[in-house]
């Protein structure tokens, strides 16, 4: 355990002789072999900025990606990129993009944005592409190859022939439980971009790929899934350690599939219910994730957050920079094979819990 | 017992009353029953998902997908930020003001009533649990 001294924190004590205030992050920094190093990246997403009309957006949403943005540019040592992992607004409107792209334009460091449902569905990416660039690529960074797909995709017939206007498309997919939606998925032209981009890539070569949705499948009903998750998977699977990190889900959830890791990533908007918490039907969390306690609507800022992804023999550390709750650590353990919270996973070390009910 | 069953008559037909008794109901009313919640709950669902309850465009549903999480079951309970034992209804107007930057319903505004039908919809089928945590 030790810890991360902010800037803020630094000239709060040399400005009035005051004890150093510091955020407390655990540090789990994995011995890391070969020449690669350890390093850290900073992930932002479902920021869900939404317009009322005019200038005028939802406060609430809009003071969670502000809260982000300020904490990460204060964080020393400084982290290598940051990825905006998607949902930037909430009916995919220029207004929305445009706001959402001037607070993360503040950030240190390069970013690369990952594409939500939230920022594809009005005009299928267009103008997200103007800020952001291509909807998926792949680069490569101190010995890592990190892949960016585009998962939120859906059948022809539902993006081009269903509904008679584009903010009725978009209006029908943000409803994150309507059963108008259609499921997400990679679909064939991506995947075959996928399986060419890492023919070049060393089998040894540590992989992290980002999506919006997760590349499981756990609930249906409410998109926590990707219809082609197994074909993806498979092209993953002749990689030695491969992380997946996805948003989406709005909460903390872990898992891992032969060579896969798979993090979630909060939300700075709202967040989400764990699917069991719906009665009506069966989810499949992964029995790995220990949940977060039930959110508590008084605290404005319960249960969202960022995270700092720490990088260490090819495998992820998330830290979740939670606001209202204790901060949480899920790493990867090399003797279990997947990743553990390092606090709680031990049902000893619980704490009493507020069931999600 | 003539004479009740007499009385009873003259009653009846003294008020021009139908000639129901209390225990008269057929399977079509049932459905029709069932027929009225069902609509109420539907207007609660549409009411829930579209952001119109409020000022900011917020809807319910984008922090409660299906009511997930609202737990009607558990209600009424002590919640420590209000100080006393709450009803659903004042949930729901804490979350209407709030998130939702809108002004309370009164209980019985039918809009208040297709919510909680909604609400509650979503939940059949689990046991009650009143004040639990
Ligand atoms: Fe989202």
């Amino acid at each position: 355990m030790s810890e991360l001294i902010t800037r803020r924190s630094v000239l709060a004590g040399a400005g009035a002789g005051a004890a150093l205030t510091t955020l407390p992050i655990s540090m789990v920094t994995l011995a890391f072999g070969g020449t690669r190093e350890d390093f850290t990246f900073t992930y932002i997403s479902d920021a869900h900025i939404q317009q009322i009309k005019g200038a005028s957006f939802v406060r609430n949403w809009d003071m969670g990606l502000k809260r982000a943005v300020a904490e990460a540019n204060l964080m020393k040592p400084e982290s290598d990129f940051v990825i905006f992992g998607g949902d930037l607004g909430q009916l995919g409107k220029r207004e929305e993009l445009d706001h959402g792209a001037e607070m993360l334009s503040h950030l240190k460091g390069k970013l690369h944005a990952v594409m939500g449902e939230h920022d594809f569905y009005l005009d299928l990416g267009d103008y997200w592409s103007k800020l952001y660039g291509p909807h998926y690529y792949s680069f490569d960074h101190k010995g890592v190859h990190f892949v960016v797909l585009n998962s939120i995709l859906t059948s022809e017939q539902w993006t081009f022939h269903r509904w008679p206007t584009a903010e009725q498309r978009m209006l029908e997919m943000a409803g994150l439980d309507n059963p108008n939606g259609s499921p997400f998925m990679v679909g064939d032209k991506q995947r075959k971009w996928l399986a060419n981009d890492l023919a070049k890539v060393d089998k040894k070569t540590p992989l992290v790929v980002f999506s919006h949705s997760p590349l499981q499948k756990i609930y249906k009903g409410w998109n926590f899934w990707t219809d082609d998750a197994e074909e993806v998977q498979a092209l993953l699977r002749p990689f030695d350690s491969v992380n997946v990190i996805y948003g989406h889900v709005h909460q903390i959830q872990y898992n891992q599939i032969g060579n896969i890791s798979f993090n979630s990533v909060m939300a700075t908007a709202w967040p989400w219910p764990y699917p069991q918490s719906y009665a009506q039907a069966e989810s499949h969390l992964p029995v790995l994730t220990i949940p977060m306690n039930r959110a508590d609507p008084f605290f404005e800022r319960d249960a969202t957050g960022w995270q700092l992804i720490d990088i260490g023999s090819g495998r992820v550390t998330a830290r979740y920079q939670l606001w209202d709750n204790d901060s949480r650590t899920v790493a990867f353990d090399h003797k279990a094979g997947h990743p553990v919270d390092v606090a709680y996973q031990e049902p000893t070390q619980r704490r009493l819990p507020q069931n999600h009910f | 017992m003539l004479r009740s069953t007499l009385l009873l008559a003259f009653g009846l037909a003294a008020i021009g009353a139908p000639a129901a008794r209390a225990d008269e109901f057929t399977k079509a009313d049932v459905d029709r029953y069932q027929k009225e919640f069902e609509q109420v709950a539907a207007k609660g669902r549409e009411l829930w998902t579209s952001g119109a309850l409020g000022t900011n465009g917020v809807a319910c549903g984008q922090c409660h997908p299906n009511a997930a999480n609202t737990h009607p079951e558990t209600y009424p309970k002590f919640q420590k930020q209000l100080g006393k034992v709450a009803q659903l209804f004042e949930m729901a107007n804490w979350c209407i003001r709030n998130p939702l930057q809108g002004s309370n319903l009164a209980p019985d505004d039918p809009r208040m009533t297709a919510l909680v039908s909604y609400i509650t919809f979503e939940r059949r089928g689990v046991k009650l649990a009143p004040g639990q945590h």
